[in-house]
């Protein structure tokens, strides 16, 4: 915005354009606008006509079935009625994201840290394998989750030696187990956003702070930290909100104490048809996605990312 | 570290050594800077002289040697904990503070009271008192070298580096700043460190002036001194021009040399002779160099006289003109001529004589390259410099 003011000064100060440059601006403003329009289009067929259908189909009869029919009875009700109904999975949903982001933030920061600066000519190496487990699919991933995870697995059996865990303790069928899926999931959202955010800091702005006196953690946490931000950001909205509405992890690695919104909506479309109910469920995720995103950006200063 | 130290302490690097790898950028390098010196460090590029900046401020470790500020060994500690400030070649102001902040950056780490009223007067100093909500990015590159300027010097270190501050800037904002901070320098009595390769910005503004080449100091001195009596053909080329001929030594008359430069006599100072006996350059600074018409006796009986050249080009510049003069045995000798309107002015094809004081000669070894230093001829000629 300011940057916007300083060039609004500078025409100002070259006398304004004259009437032949007004007319050349409008036309390169058409040409915009032209620019504009296929992906327009696009968003206008494949995401608001949805969404509207979406909001619609949580306001109709829940009384109507997919044999009946349903009628546009402008049901307000449907969405407070899925709110009291489901709001331990609303919760749980938000808290599992929660500390899923958080455990990719401290793993993924060091990570994306010594790729950007201390991997020297092992950096591509190491991006390749950060993406590397998009090379198979997400459910086969988290099935082998399952089986690391699992009551005679490595994993477990160690634990059991060290007397970490008790005797009948397992992971799997815990929210450990589906926070740990989750983490793991979208570890990689939270690592590319991150290196490239750091990979673009000029290290000689540290090395500039540590010439004002700054040591080693004083300079990480006044110049790299602050200039990583728009990478976290990034990240964290990334991690959290495709976590957020997840139901594999929860499905796969959970039991039903664990279910998150995202089964109950695959539950409520896929088994019980309840289509309203469904419907609303997932509009009212969205809506408390997009006030928590928004709060956080304006928290975190970084209003040029929305 | 104590606060109110204001004025500088003296540098001295001893022995100072910086390999990558097998290539020594900075070789066994002896330098020493007294307190509130105004010193340039001048060299073409790729010389090491930011790699000497970065070992004084502790973000090179010297492969071998020693240095020390103000009597203390300095060469082990942590960039953060020398008396010392950088500013730094490409500015490096951060990007994420405004100008307030950058400046105060230095204070703040240091736990520093009354930040804002050091700020505003550093500001001022710099002549910047209305930017301090701006970011960087929003400033002009004059106005960013001050406040990269300013960032630096407000924490009053007791050598301040500065790695070629004006090297972006166009030449007329380059004059100001140049007056500008030999001002500064003047006002707050910090020893300056002012890395170069710009000669003229060297000579105008430096106490002292050490040229550097290849990783070690050819020669260092008062700026008059190093251009009057050069050590070697790297420096008579580097700062300003030289005219070297081939020469041998012939005899010694109480404090004067008698050369034989291709067949004609010339005496030259004893005092600014590299060499006494053998081979040599003669050199003497083109505009020491006044031309006659061929055989007409010009100036006094003991000027040093070569004739028989032939005016092969004149360019004029304003102040004066340049006389491109080939000599007999083939090469070509530069002549800067005062336009002061009083004397004859040569055409291309004429016959002329050169003369000049013999005072002003000097003698260089002839082992060493007479183009050493030369940035015309190495860009005409594809050789690399030095
Ligand atoms: N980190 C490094 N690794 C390897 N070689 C280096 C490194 N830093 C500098 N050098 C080499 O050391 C030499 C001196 O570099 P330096 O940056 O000190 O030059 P300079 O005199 O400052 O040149 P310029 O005027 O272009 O800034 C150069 O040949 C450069 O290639
Ligand atoms: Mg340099």
């Amino acid at each position: 915005m300011s940057v916007a003011q300083f060039g609004g000064q500078v025409a100002a100060e070259a006398g304004g354009p004259g009437a032949g440059e007004v007319e050349q601006e409008r036309r390169r403003g058409r040409v915009g606008y032209l620019l504009l329009l296929p992906g327009l289009l696009w968003l206008v067929i494949f995401f608001l006509v949805p969404t509207v259908q979406l909001v619609a189909t949580g306001l109709y009869d829940p009384n109507g079935s997919l044999d009946t029919g349903y009628a546009m009875t402008w049901s307000f009700s449907n969405y407070w009625d899925v709110l009291v109904q489901y709001q331990e999975q609303f919760l749980r949903s938000f808290g599992y994201a929660l500390i899923a982001t958080i455990a990719c933030i401290f793993l993924g920061y060091p990570l994306s840290y010594a790729i950007a600066f201390k991997a020297g000519r092992w950096k591509n190496l190491m991006l390749v394998l950060v993406i590397a487990p998009f090379f198979t699919s997400f459910l086969v991933r988290t099935l082998a989750w399952k089986s690391i995870l699992s009551d005679n697995g490595l994993i477990v059996e160690t634990l059991k030696t060290l007397q970490l865990i008790p005797e009948d303790g397992r992971l799997l069928a815990t929210p450990v187990a589906v926070v740990t899926g989750l983490t793991y999931n979208f570890l990689p959202f939270m690592v590319l956003p991150l290196y490239a955010s750091l990979e673009k800091i000029d290290p000689r702005l540290i090395e500039a702070s540590k010439d004002l006196y700054a040591s080693g953690v004083t300079s990480f946490r006044k110049v790299t930290l602050p200039l990583s931000a728009p990478g976290l950001v990034a990240g964290t909205l990334l991690t959290f909100i495709p976590a957020a509405g997840d139901y594999i992890n929860s499905e796969l690695l959970g039991t039903p104490q664990q279910r998150m919104i995202g089964n109950v909506i695959d539950n409520l479309f896929l088994v019980q048809l309840d289509y309203p109910a469904a419907a609303a469920s997932s509009v009212l995720l969205m809506v408390a996605i997009v006030c928590l995103v928004v709060f956080y950006v304006r928290r975190a200063g970084t209003e040029d990312l929305l | 570290m104590a606060d109110g130290r204001s004025a500088g302490a003296d540098l001295t690097l001893t022995g100072v050594t910086k390999r990558f790898g097998g290539f020594a950028a900075v070789d066994d390098l002896d330098l020493e800077v007294a307190s509130g010196q105004f010193f340039a460090l001048l060299g073409p590029s790729g010389c090491g002289k930011t790699t000497t900046l970065r070992m004084v401020a502790g973000l090179e470790e010297p492969t071998a040697g020693t240095i020390t500020i103000g009597g203390d060994d300095i060469g082990r500690l942590k960039p953060y904990k020398r008396p010392v400030n950088t500013v730094f070649q490409n500015y490096a102001l951060f990007p994420h503070l405004n100008i307030f902040e950058n400046v105060a950056f230095g204070l703040r780490r240091r736990g520093v009271k009354d930040v804002k009223s050091q700020v505003d007067d550093m500001l001022e100093l710099v002549e910047l008192g209305g930017y301090a909500k701006r970011r960087p990015a929003q400033l002009s590159g004059g106005q960013q070298q001050r406040v990269a300027l300013a960032r630096a010097l407000i924490n009053r270190p007791q050598v301040l580096l500065l790695d070629e501050p004006l090297g972006a800037l166009d030449l007329k904002l380059r004059r100001q700043m140049q007056i500008e901070l030999k001002r500064i320098q003047t006002e707050v009595g910090i020893t300056f460190i002012h890395v170069t390769h710009d000669q003229e910005e060297a000579m105008t503004m430096a106490d002292t002036v050490a040229v550097m080449n290849k990783g070690v100091i050819e020669q260092m001195g008062a700026p008059a001194d190093l251009y009057d009596n050069p050590a070697t053909t790297f420096v008579s080329n580097f700062l300003g021009q030289s005219n070297l001929v081939k020469a041998s030594i012939l005899d010694t008359h109480g404090d004067a040399l008698v050369v034989d430069v291709q067949g004609t006599r010339i005496a030259a100072p004893v005092a600014r002779a590299r060499r006494t006996d053998g081979q040599v350059w003669v050199g003497v600074r083109p505009e020491k160099v006044f031309l006659g018409a061929a055989g007409v006796e010009e100036g006094s009986y003991d000027d040093n006289v070569l004739p028989s050249g032939t005016v092969t080009d004149v360019s004029f510049i304003g102040v004066s003109t340049q006389y491109l003069v080939k000599m007999p045995w083939g090469q070509e000798l530069t002549v800067f001529e005062q336009n002061t309107g009083a004397r004859e002015q040569f055409r291309v094809g004429d016959k002329v004589d050169l003369h000049w004081v013999a005072a002003h000669t000097f003698l260089l070894d002839a082992d060493q390259d007479a183009h050493a230093g030369d940035e015309t001829y190495a860009a005409l000629s594809g050789a690399p410099t030095a």
